[in-house]
């Protein structure tokens, strides 16, 4: 099928782009680099609620922080495998996001925003107070963790290990939402009545999406973690969950991919202008309003699997017929 | 006859002072086309939403194949067999037809917490879905995306997903509605064939449809059943007649009367 192709021709594309950055030599791209992915990360995981489960929700910096918080504290434990942290991060994450979204999906719309804005306040400040974590000076750690006997202190290194993980976790999204598990979800997001009426219990497949979502956001959270060595509690704020509706907007939600393009336009963009105004999150506002008035909808919607028509049924689809009631005698 | 798939004991529904569901016992014969009509407000869509379990009734009890489902949520009472085709369209407006239909094949299974083979490519959802599609008329509709087809096509579409549960029971809410001359032609064709093979529950203004197919007629005013007898016993019915007089629908009246000719 010659639109799949086109479609792999673009993945090979950008992920041969991606991985070329580390050639240009100098670190601080390298970095830049790094952190776009891990953000890529979070903004992905925000778009499977948002995009496939019609789940609004303004609290993954909470899952994030809480990813990086594990990892830390078991770093500084003298857990430094990154076998053991990162998997410790991510079922920490899933398994606050299996509580909060036990809670908040008992409502819907602009209330389970509120309550997810809410659990993630109260898990900002639970380790705000926590002193012996650093309470609000954040957390440091003397160093990364050990992949067996693979150091990752390298950031070239480090870079692509995240780069590989991103694609794992873009590819295992994309098999999740084309799933019959993701069928359901999507939906959910299209008409969560009818879904019931259907015979699905809408409420245990909404959580079991919260709570991958959690786990990706937790993965990302061990590796940022590990990108800056010091966890900021700015990791965990409001403003942090705010930034990952925003990068999920400007990349087109729906699409797995594009979020992870909001990351980069959202980390470049405040890269750029931060060096000549500090009021950078104004011309930031600015260029949300411009994506959604220009561009409408998804720039990216090619890529969304959902519409193409089965290989199955692509050999009727050439004839499309006018609709036509049977005759009652033509029913089984 | 034997025992009824469905029925209500002394049903009741209030929201405040008003009595939306006023002691209404009805049951449903297993291969009956049970017909419920009155004038609107008279409370059909919210005792269907009470039997489907979107409502609480407040007293009563309701049963489904003999057991009792009264505190069963919406989607444990699918999985018993009881589907339901909406008053105001409910598709999922995203997906193609062939999708949404296999989305309703998709619900006959146990669970759907299978996260890798893509739902596209399994054919023992895709092939009765394309199936279920061809059997309402929407063959060579199935890569059409829902949001696109037109209001009559929805309504078969709806029909269509009801039917791909496999259920036992049919609660059909108004499936004539808002359909041209055409299209209702081509639908209560359909109507008569699901005859006999479902237990049907049909909530109807199309008073021919009602009094040609119907094995059996209650009517609903203001959330009290009036009456419940044959076509031929309603037709006659002076309760039925100062009913649909009392509220003022002097259209349906008409009908009726053209009806009993």
């Amino acid at each position: 099928m010659p639109r799949s192709a086109a479609r792999l021709l673009f993945y090979v594309a950008l992920v041969a782009l991606a991985a070329a950055v580390p050639l240009y030599g100098d670190v601080f791209y390298t970095r830049l680099a790094t952190q776009i992915l891990i953000l890529g990360m979070v903004a992905l995981s925000v778009d499977l609620l948002i995009g496939y489960g019609g789940m609004v929700t303004f609290g993954q910096a909470a899952f994030f922080g809480i990813g990086a918080y594990v990892c830390g504290i078991l770093t500084l434990n003298g857990v430094e495998s990154a076998f053991v942290a990162w998997p410790a991060a991510i079922l920490a994450a899933a398994a606050c996001a299996f509580v909060v979204g036990a809670l908040a999906l008992r409502t819907s719309g602009f209330q389970f925003i509120m309550v997810t804005l809410a659990f993630a306040q109260m898990i900002y400040y639970f380790w705000l107070s926590l002193r012996q974590f650093g309470g609000e000076n954040g957390l440091s750690i003397p160093s990364r963790n050990t992949l067996g006997p693979l150091s990752i202190e390298s950031h070239v290194r480090f870079y692509y290990l995240v780069l590989v993980l991103l694609i794992i976790v873009v590819f295992l999204s994309l098999r999740l939402v084309n799933s019959q598990f993701g069928m359901v979800v999507q939906g959910i997001r299209d008409n969560q009545r009818r879904v019931a009426a259907l015979g699905f219990p809408p409420f245990r497949y909404k959580l079991a999406l919260f709570c991958f979502a959690g786990a990706i956001s937790g993965l990302a959270g061990a590796l940022m973690a590990n990108q800056t060595n010091h966890i900021s509690t700015e990791l965990l704020s409001w403003q942090q969950s705010g930034n990952f509706l925003g990068m999920v907007i400007l990349g087109s939600s729906g699409t797995i991919i594009g979020p992870i393009f909001g990351a980069a336009i959202f980390v470049l963009f405040q890269q750029i202008v931060s060096d000549w105004s500090q009021h950078w999150l104004f011309f930031f506002g600015l260029l949300i309003v411009v994506r959604i008035l220009l561009f409408k909808g998804s720039i990216l919607k090619f890529l969304a699997p959902s519409r193409e028509p089965s290989a199955a049924t692509a050999a009727t689809a050439g004839a499309a017929l006018p609709p036509q009631m049977p005759k009652a005698e033509t029913l089984p | 006859m034997s025992e009824p798939l469905l029925q209500t004991v002394a049903l009741g529904k209030r929201f405040g002072a008003l009595t939306v569901t006023d002691d209404v016992s009805l049951d449903v014969m297993p291969g009956e086309m049970h017909a419920l009509i009155g004038p609107n407000g008279a409370g059909k869509t919210t005792l269907i939403g009470q039997l489907t379990g979107e409502l609480r009734p407040d007293t009563g009890r309701i049963r489904f194949r003999g057991a009792d489902i009264t505190d069963l949520p919406v989607d444990q009472r699918a999985r018993l067999g009881l589907a339901r085709s909406f008053q105001i369209t409910s598709i999922f407006d995203t997906f193609t037809a062939e999708s949404n239909v296999a989305l309703a094949v998709q619900a006959r299974e146990p669970h759907s917490f299978r996260f890798w083979t893509p739902a596209q490519s399994i054919e023992r959802l895709r092939a009765p879905a394309r199936r279920k599609l061809h059997d309402v008329g929407l063959a060579g509709r199935e890569d059409t995306v829902a949001a696109d087809l037109s209001h009559g096509e929805h309504r078969q579409l709806e029909l269509a997903m009801a039917l791909a549960t496999e259920p036992q029971m049919l609660l059909l809410d108004e499936p004539m509605a808002g359909l041209g001359m055409e299209e209702s032609h081509a639908m209560a064709d359909l109507l008569r064939s699901l005859k006999r093979k479902f237990s049907i529950l049909l909530v109807e203004h199309d008073m021919d449809i009602v009094f040609s197919l119907a094995d059996r007629i209650s009517v609903l005013v203001y959330g009290r059943i009036v009456a419940s007898g044959t076509p031929d016993e309603i037709r006659v019915n002076p309760d039925v007649r100062t009913a649909y007089l009392g509220a003022d629908a002097e259209d349906d009246l008409e009908v009726l009367a053209d009806a009993a000719r």
